[in-house]
């Protein structure tokens, strides 16, 4: 059990060990790093302001390999740091003071008025250049989606990306990423941390075993994984947590396994991770998660969290709702499967037992004829909370609808199926009447509350008119 | 001359910005023993403070002060034209989010949970929150205005058509992206050094001085950058500076507050939200003949700037139409929400909504194309009298919109849009082009003025400081390119450095678009000063006069003699001749008499007009923006690459407005869209890819810095393009007929405006 985290600040190792865990990326670069090059907008990883861009070794020892994520520093604890490379605006000038090509490309296509939120946008453009060149207008824009500037209306900024970004990149980070990636590996002890500071304690795990002893010997305790809605109990509420778990190394709950037509998720996968897998079950499973949170949040939440936290209006829950997914529950020793319908047990409030926790969901792939659509409602169309969220898989044999399942986020205190509905649909001929007459039944199966992000009638109607839209895509 | 006016010159902190190096306030290395203060907010809209116990609270660890109303030496007061906007709530509180009280701690972590140990007994009282409460409580902030011309009334009634409606347009939160911050620093004596996030520095300096009750002379406000501001800096700023101000000089510590953004957007003000109800008749070809409109604005709980942002609304609710017979009733109401404020437009959005939907309805009524109703209307010779007595002299309306329906092709995309509609059920498409009149000058005449300081050195290098700030529209780098082109240098040359009262006294602050107008003739005239002193002293025994002296490339010429710029100043400099001069400028031509409402308010209008498509999804009510064209007249560009960042940002805030920003407040009065994740502001992915934006080249009729015109807030209005191609798109749902469609356009009130079209 190793009490201290170690990473590389730009290429300088730091060792830091007494630290509040939940003592963000952002606060220690600022007030204690003295680097202030950083910005605080809006503390909930909504604006991007923050943006740093996290390294690690990609491919085994030997190949040689950086791979570089934008992420949002005010949402970022210290641990998530250890073993890898913290870089932050600070970093990208040469030692010639020469401005790294996306910053050139900036000042060249005047991407910066006010300045304030372009920090953030240097550094997901560095992530964007890292990621191998041939950038379009249309992936820049989704790259940048997560970094709100009030001043320049973007065209010059993405015009700055696509100019910067359309070559794969060639620069003195890809030069010495042979070394950075030895320096992190040396790092790299294996070991689990136990991070103590006054009035609060974290555990890092290396393990899934030592995860379950740790979860059953602290029921109590808060599971961290990436962070992106738990942190902000600490950066809006101001909540001091305690005991944590960082699930940040165990690497168990990132892997992929295929069981014939049925993929286990490791519940640690972020979005991004994930996505490649969800674009194999479905592709609109994949656009969906794209239209979750921007870059800087997919590359830390996790498929577990979103089912963890018991939101109703993640968005991940109607679509695995409606794919029939089940989880794999871990207490100590033993699993148990659920179907993902009775995980859900009120607002906020979720089936798992003290001590137990969320190992891995199972998503069996749509069969090929089944008709899959997934439709998210929201007021912008990027990083966005879905107003509503529709999730529909129909199997529809001879022109007769033989299973139904319409899931919903954002229409009643958790992610629910709307059984009326469903019924109306069952053995009815597929057509517009049996989708009228489904669309007539969701006024028994959805309770939408009024909120600021639509109305409970908006909302309502939402819902009917996307099973309309469902059966005029297919009738289409 | 112009070496540097007139190029696409990149931002003076441009390389600093984009390294992280640019310091804004909160970035500044604190001082020793630096305190944090936290602002304790009001959880009611109106409530009687019946007692504060702060006992707990000053004996936690790290506090250092707890500041009541009581503890302010001077006037418990920051409104900026009007008293009532306490610092500290006085027994009162009147609106949920303002401030209590503050605590000063070692760490912001330590005054945040001092202040939330502060026990504060409140009385709930009756709140007003809306329009009709207010009119009929009479619950005003200032008295009602009306404007009038010709016989609205007998227009009206003898106009062959007449339609009445009622328009309702939104409130906007200016989600500048650094928010409110001060850092005070005590001096000796009362001396007290400000360093404040704010459009007005000097009115930061005397709403401290006159809290502190201490000459204004004690007191020096500074501000090199803004991280963004759009009028939500103006007279927002004051009170964080303020209560800084208090602790520093409470405690002899300096003191930094900086609002987190929950906090930021609960405690400061906003842009008004108007409702606007009209009655127009017109003739046959859609000509106004009568207008009555009755604007009422939600001001919130105090006066603020509300007389000038509803008395701007006034001037521009003919936007760019002629309206013969006009009668127009300005409603400022009081309502226990926080005090909405300057913003971009600063009232002219919300006036020209209202008159855009006129003619809007006017179309949809006789059936005939909006853009065909607007063209009609428009001010030109024999109709250029606004309804305020303000003669439209240079008017480029007509050929701008010819220029821009041209360029945008909208005869052909009209069509386009109608076979698209007639194919597509579910799916319409709107398509809108409107114009933007927008009136330049301070319509308070004192705020027309502006001061500047440019020293030479006798290395060559020029410092220039003026009244400006520099918050992002790239004032800074525009004065430079004037001071530089004055002496023929390279804006490399030119420093500008940060604003500050003890340099520039008594500004203006950098609001209504003024800044380079102002400060760049002031800087002019400062260095012409300076530039006309060093010419005398090169041309004495050259053989030429004075003026015939050049400053070009570096050196300066007179005649034969020839002198790189630094050896000018050194010679100046020997010859015992001041290389430091002030400059001042006040604008010329503008008067007004606000008891008849006629007078000549403006030096000049800026022009512009947008072209915008939508596809609306009349399923959802969701919709893609899928084109605009903008054709703006900045008069000749000072610097095009500025000018473009400020039409294109303009745009993209003022769409932002009517379409995805809404502010929802419940039913106490407590606003529940306070943070990014709440209130949505346009991304990347809401800006089409398909953007053309051109200027209209053409100088400024008035003697401007480089016959340039103003560009700062002008633009936002194009995005009243938008919010009219969406109601084009719901109108294709009923056949044409006017879509009730209020601002802002979310998709639950275009998808409802559908229904109401198709029920």
């Amino acid at each position: 059990m190793r009490p201290e985290i170690r990473f590389l600040l730009g290429d300088r190792p730091v060792r830091l060990a007494g630290l509040s865990p939940t003592l963000t990326v952002l606060a220690w670069l600022r007030e204690q790093a003295r680097l202030a090059g950083t910005k605080e907008g809006c503390a909930e990883g909504d604006c991007g302001a923050c943006t740093v861009v996290l390294g690690e070794p990609q491919g085994g020892p030997g190949s040689g390999g950086m791979r570089y994520r934008a992420v949002n520093a005010c949402l970022l604890f210290m641990p998530a740091l250890d073993g890898r490379q913290l870089l932050t605006v600070e970093h990208l000038r040469g030692a010639d003071g020469a401005l790294h090509p996306v910053q050139q490309a900036m000042v060249e296509h005047h991407g910066s008025q006010c300045g304030f939120c372009t920090p953030g946008f240097v550094m997901a453009l560095f992530a964007l250049y890292q990621g191998g060149g041939g950038v379009t207008r249309a992936a820049a824009a989704e790259a940048l989606a997560g970094n709100l500037c009030r001043c320049t209306g973007y065209r010059p900024i993405l015009d700055a990306a696509v100019a910067s970004c359309a070559a794969p990149a060639e620069d003195r980070f890809t030069a010495a990423a042979g070394d950075t990636a030895a320096a992190l590996r040396a790092l790299d002890d294996g070991a689990s941390l136990v991070l103590d500071a006054p009035g609060q304690r974290c555990f890092v795990p290396a393990s899934l075993d030592e995860l379950a002893a740790l979860r059953l010997e602290h029921p109590g305790a808060v599971l961290l994984a990436g962070g992106t809605d738990l942190g902000l109990r600490v950066t809006k509420r101001h909540e001091v947590l305690e005991t944590v778990i960082s699930l940040e190394k165990v690497a168990a709950l990132r892997e992929v396994v295929w069981q014939g037509d049925t993929v286990r998720l490791g519940a640690g996968l972020t979005y991004a991770e994930a996505l490649p897998t969800l674009a194999g079950l479905h592709p609109e499973f994949a656009a969906l998660v794209r239209r979750i949170g921007a870059g800087q949040v997919r590359e830390r939440g996790t498929l577990g969290g979103n089912l963890g936290n018991a939101s109703p209006i993640g968005d991940t829950p109607p679509a695995l709702l409606a794919l029939g997914a089940r989880l794999v529950l871990r207490r100590g020793g033993e699993q148990r499967e659920l179907p993902l319908e009775q995980f859900f047990l009120g607002y906020r409030q979720t089936a798992l037992a003290p001590g137990e926790f969320i190992e891995a969901i199972l998503v069996p792939r749509p069969a090929p004829d089944a008709v899959v659509r997934i439709f998210k409602v929201a007021k912008r169309f990027d990083q966005d909370i879905s107003t509503c969220c529709g999730a529909f898989q129909l199997r529809i044999v001879d022109g007769v609808v033989r299973q139904a399942r319409l899931a919903w986020g954002g229409m009643a205190a958790v992610p629910c199926r709307s059984p009326n509905a469903e019924a109306a649909l069952l053995g009815q001929p597929w057509g517009e009447a049996a989708v009228r007459a489904a669309m007539a039944a969701l006024v028994d199966d959805l309770r939408p509350l009024s909120d600021f992000r639509g109305s409970a009638a908006y909302r309502l109607k939402l819902a009917q008119n996307l099973l309309l839209k469902l059966w005029l895509g297919e009738a289409a | 001359m112009n070496a540097n006016a007139g190029r696409p010159l990149a931002h003076e902190s441009g390389v600093r910005h984009v390294s992280g190096e640019a310091q804004y306030v909160d970035d500044i290395a604190e001082p020793a023993g630096c305190l944090h203060a936290f602002i304790l907010l009001s959880p009611h809209a109106h409530a009687r403070v019946l007692r504060v116990d702060a006992g707990a609270a000053r004996a936690m660890p790290g506090v250092a002060a707890v500041l009541l109303a009581a503890d302010v030496p001077g006037v418990n007061d920051v409104g900026p034209a009007f008293p009532g906007d306490p610092i500290f709530a006085d027994g009162l509180v009147e609106y949920a989010g303002q401030s209590v009280l503050a605590v000063a701690a070692e760490t912001l972590a330590q005054a945040r949970a001092a202040a939330k140990a502060v026990v504060v007994a409140y009385e709930p009282l009756p709140a007003v929150m809306d329009i009709d409460t207010a009119l009929a409580a009479e619950s005003f902030v200032l008295p009602t205005q009306r404007m009038r011309r010709g016989e609205p009334e007998a227009a009206l009634a003898q106009a062959k058509h007449r339609l009445n409606g009622r328009h309702e347009v939104g409130g906007q939160d200016h989600f500048y992206l650094e928010g409110q911050v001060a850092l005070a620093i005590p001096g000796e004596d009362d001396e007290l050094r400000v360093i404040s996030s704010t459009q007005h520095p000097t009115e930061v300096q005397h709403l401290v001085a006159r809290a502190l009750k201490v000459p204004d002379h004690a007191v020096a406000c500074e501000t090199r950058r803004l991280g963004g501001a759009f009028g939500g800096k103006e007279s927002q700023a004051s009170l964080i500076a303020v209560v800084a101000a208090l602790v520093a000089a409470k405690t002899g510590r300096a003191c930094k507050l900086r609002l987190d953004r929950d906090d930021d957007m609960l405690l400061t003000g906003k842009r008004h939200d108007f409702r606007i109800d009209w009655d127009v008749g017109f003739d046959d070809a859609g000509m106004i003949e009568g207008l009555d409109l009755v604007l009422a604005s939600r001001c919130g709980m105090s006066p603020d700037l509300s007389a000038a942002i509803n008395d701007r609304a006034m001037f521009h609710s003919d936007n760019a139409y002629f309206l013969p017979n006009v009668s127009i009733t300005s409603y400022r109401c009081k309502t226990n929400m926080v005090s909405a404020t300057a913003f971009r437009g600063f009232g002219g959005p919300q006036g020209m909504m209202g008159i855009e939907a006129v003619v809007d309805a006017i179309a949809r009524h006789l059936k005939l194309d909006p853009l065909v109703v607007r063209q009609r209307n428009f001010y030109r010779a024999g109709r250029d009298t606004t309804h305020y007595g303000m003669v439209v002299e240079d008017n480029p309306i007509e050929p701008l919109v010819a220029q821009l329906a041209e360029s945008s092709a909208y005869q052909a995309r009209r069509a386009a849009v109608a076979a698209f509609n007639a194919t597509h059920s579910w799916r319409k498409r709107g398509l809108a082009l409107t114009p933007v009149k927008f009136g330049i000058s301070f319509t308070l005449l004192a705020m027309n003025q502006a001061g500047a300081l440019v020293h030479v050195y006798t290395d060559g290098s020029v410092q220039a400081n003026h009244g400006g700030v520099e918050m992002g529209q790239g004032l800074h780098t525009k004065i430079a390119q004037l001071v530089a082109d004055e002496f023929g240098l390279d804006i490399s040359r030119v420093r500008i450095t940060a604003t500050a009262t003890d340099k520039v006294p008594n500004t203006s602050p950098t609001a209504a678009s003024s800044g380079t107008d102002l400060n760049g003739q002031a800087a002019q005239r400062a260095a012409r000063t300076i530039r006309e002193r060093m010419a005398a002293v090169v041309a004495e025994g050259s053989g030429v006069s004075a003026d015939a002296v050049l400053f070009q490339g570096g050196e300066v010429v007179a005649g034969a003699r020839r002198m790189s710029f630094a050896e000018a100043a050194k010679l100046a400099h020997r010859n015992r001749v001041s290389l430091s001069s002030t400059g001042y400028y006040r604008t010329p031509k503008i008067h007004y008499d606000y008891a008849t409402q006629q007078g000549r308010p403006f030096f000049y209008f800026a022009w512009g007009a947008c072209c915008a498509e939508v596809e609306v999804d009349t399923l959802t009510g969701e919709y893609r923006l899928l084109r605009v064209d903008i054709l703006h007249d900045v008069g000749r560009s000072l610097n095009p690459a500025l000018d473009r960042g400020q039409v294109e940002g303009g745009f993209v805030q003022g769409m932002g407005w009517l379409t995805m920003e809404e502010l929802v407040w419940d039913g106490e009065g407590r606003l529940r869209t306070h943070a990014p994740s709440t209130y949505k502001i346009p991304a990347t992915g809401d800006v089409p890819a398909d953007l053309r934006v051109e200027f209209f080249d053409r100088p400024n009729a008035e003697a401007t810095v480089h016959r340039a015109k103003a560009v700062g807030e002008p633009p936002l209005m194009l995005g009243i393009a938008v919010f009219h191609a969406l109601r084009d798109a719901v109108a294709a749902c009923g056949e044409g007929r006017a879509a009730p469609l209020d601002a802002p356009a979310t998709p639950e009130r275009v998808l409802f405006a559908i229904e109401a079209l198709r029920a």
